[in-house]
């Protein structure tokens, strides 16, 4: 494996619906903003670029088949390699890896990875039943296919094992509403309160409105590329590119039923998804009375494929200690209570403390005044663009706008793209992108650092 | 569903011709950069024929009153909602027939859901653990108040019922709580 540069991404402004412009314009949309950034023209980027992958999550929301190639085609990519990944909400973050690999292995030296989603062509609650159909159509969704009731299911668990308070979650929606306060592409921008997202109507108990992500019309694009490639580019723009490094990757699986995941002894969890950081007699005790007290692994409250996705991912970028070694993470929070089950997967803390966590301050930026208690300074900023919950989550394009935000992050330019700089991490110095799809089936996790 | 909000439908007026300027010299043709987007509807209707295929067998149980679950022959290891193979020994289950008689082990009040399902809310889905089996099985649950959702439904006491006509669903077999 070579090494792999980030050194580009552009996103179209998430919103409800965008009429104005077809899915392939949209991505055009991003496009033009990732090329121009590094100075690049259309035409010499073209003479460049060697091939792309094009993400994109659901053909019902399009009624479009083979809508890959029209993006592909309508940029001007043809007739140059391509091809289109799927695997539900994480379809970006396995675009973003595919590209990754594309360049690692030597098959490429520039690729292009965008994606889209245009979810406004149905009406909500049809939309929502086009997600139900990504759970199983034999036994989960003729039950009443809903994927917030999945998600709910999974934290009345987490709640019942763990002492988890909607609380705890409502402080990740009042922290990731405020932070996309200061995000221009954001969808929702709102001060809230945690009696305002407890006040909210219910949608599925004990998960309201202001818990869950919306739907929503957008694009993202990202550029990768070796040494090679880097050269290439710059000496086309005439410029010097902030580099990027994607150190590792990650990626892990699970039973698309939840009921079908396993309730693991000590032992097996021990030996397969302990993460080293985890690894000393005190956490091991902790474990060990956890599992004295009914705690199984992964069940339904935990996403067994988020913590395989960051152990791998952590291993190939050298991390032993998350907490301390990553400046920020974008994570996926379709759901406050997933943003919390994500904390522990991805070993922020550890299973069972994903709720004080929540609500201890550490997750938060420095910057920004929430109206909060917060006891504790801020260690590693979670979702500082404001994360799916604010963002939107136009499912092909949601991974990789994560990944366009941790470039900008790690290139000290979210003053220069946002036009303020208030969700500027401060000497980010590693990023980690975390893209999961429903309900904890396929998670990515890819770690990118600033290279001097 | 947002409070302030009227609720935005599909089925408009049907229109056929729109406002269109009468010249198309220059300025006329620029100005279409301006106009605003064309929606039309499409509907989209389809009915599959889908094949519950090595999965029969629970169907056609639960329409006769028995819930059968798959077991492994080698391990045991048995899951609540079937299927074929083994994901630890690759080898094909056998049917086996357990009580429908179990406990809560997650759960929720749906107050929306998708479009099918709109009409039946709240309802309330459950995961349901049986004593013996390794895995759980999706259902919905009757004969509480979704008003009083409470983490202590977590541990109850659920019994299976069989729906009388059956329609070849899971939801053939759903449970009630049951005492003690």
């Amino acid at each position: 494996m070579r090494p792999v540069y980030a050194v580009s991404g552009g996103v179209s402004k998430f919103a409800k619906a965008r009429p104005d412009k077809t899915f392939p314009a949209l991505v055009k949309e991003a496009y033009d903003y990732a090329i121009a950034d590094i100075g690049l023209t259309h035409r010499q980027f073209i003479e460049l670029v060697d091939g792309s992958v094009a993400s994109y999550f659901s053909d019902h929301f399009a009624r479009q088949l083979m809508a890959g190639i029209m993006a592909q085609d309508y940029l001007g990519l043809c007739p140059k390699p391509g091809h289109r990944v799927e695997g539900g909400g994480a379809t970006g973050g396995i675009c973003f890896q595919e590209a990754w690999k594309a360049i690692a292995s030597g098959y490429m030296d520039i690729c292009l990875a965008y994606g889209f989603e245009t979810m406004s062509h149905v009406a909500t609650w049809k939309g929502n039943e086009f997600i139900a159909l990504a759970s199983d159509v034999s036994f989960d969704y003729p039950v009443g296919g809903f994927y917030s009731g999945y998600y709910a299911m999974m934290v009345t668990r987490h709640m019942k094992e763990f002492g988890t308070t909607p609380e705890q979650m409502a402080y990740v929606s009042v922290k990731n509403h405020m932070n996309a306060y200061h995000n221009p592409y954001a969808q929702k921008r709102e001060k809230l309160t945690i009696a305002d997202v407890r006040a909210a109507p219910m949608v599925a108990w004990p998960l309201t409105r202001l818990d869950i992500c919306v739907m929503s019309d957008g694009a993202a694009a990202t550029i990768l590329c070796s040494e090679e490639g880097l050269a290439k580019l710059e000496k086309a723009s005439g410029q010097r590119i902030k580099r990027v490094l994607v150190k590792g990757i990650g990626r892990g699986t699970d039973a698309m039923r939840m009921a079908d995941r396993p309730h693991q002894k000590y032992e097996d969890f021990v030996k397969y998804n302990l993460l080293p950081s985890e690894d000393t007699a005190e956490t091991r005790a902790y474990y060990k009375a956890l599992w004295k007290k009914g705690f199984r692994y992964p069940g339904v409250h935990s996403f067994r494929a988020g913590r395989m996705a960051s152990k791998e991912a952590y291993q190939n970028a050298g991390i032993t200690d998350p907490l301390h070694e990553i400046s920020f993470v974008e994570l996926h929070d379709a759901y406050t209570s997933s943003e919390i089950q994500t904390y522990e997967d991805m070993g922020l803390c550890r299973y069972g403390e994903g709720g004080p966590f929540a609500a201890s301050g550490k997750a938060f930026l420095p910057n920004i005044k929430y109206g909060l208690k917060l006891p504790d300074k801020p260690i590693c900023p979670v979702n500082p663009s404001g994360g799916l919950i604010a963002c939107g989550h136009p499912v092909g394009a949601t991974g990789l706008m994560q990944a366009v935000f941790a470039i900008w992050q790690l290139q000290g330019t979210i003053g220069k793209h946002f036009g303020d700089t208030a969700l500027q991490v401060k000497q980010a110095k590693r990023g980690a992108i975390h893209s999961h799809a429903g309900t904890g089936t396929y998670v990515t996790v890819s770690i990118l650092e600033k290279e001097d | 569903m947002a409070g302030n909000k009227m609720e935005e439908t599909f089925g408009g007026y049907v229109v056929h011709t729109v406002p269109f300027p009468d010249k198309l010299d220059r300025a006329a043709l620029k100005a279409l950069k301006k106009m605003s987007p064309l929606l039309i509807e499409q509907p989209y209707s389809i009915t599959y024929l889908h094949s519950y295929a090595q999965d029969s067998p629970f169907f056609a149980g639960l329409a006769s009153g028995h819930y059968l679950v798959s077991r492994d022959a080698e391990t045991g290891y048995t899951y609540a909602t079937p299927r074929g193979h083994d994901m630890y020994t690759g080898a094909e289950t056998e049917w086996v027939e357990i009580p429908a008689e179990g406990t809560v082990h997650a759960f929720t009040v749906c107050h929306f859901g998708s479009e099918e399902f709109l009409p039946e809310c709240p309802y309330v889905l459950v995961q349901v653990e049986f004593p013996g089996v390794d895995t759980l099985f999706l259902a919905r649950l009757v004969d509480v108040d979704p008003a009083l959702a409470s983490l202590d439904w977590i541990g109850m006491k659920v019994k299976g019922r069989f729906r009388r006509l059956s329609k070849f669903k899971p939801t053939d077999l759903y449970f009630y709580p049951v005492k003690g």
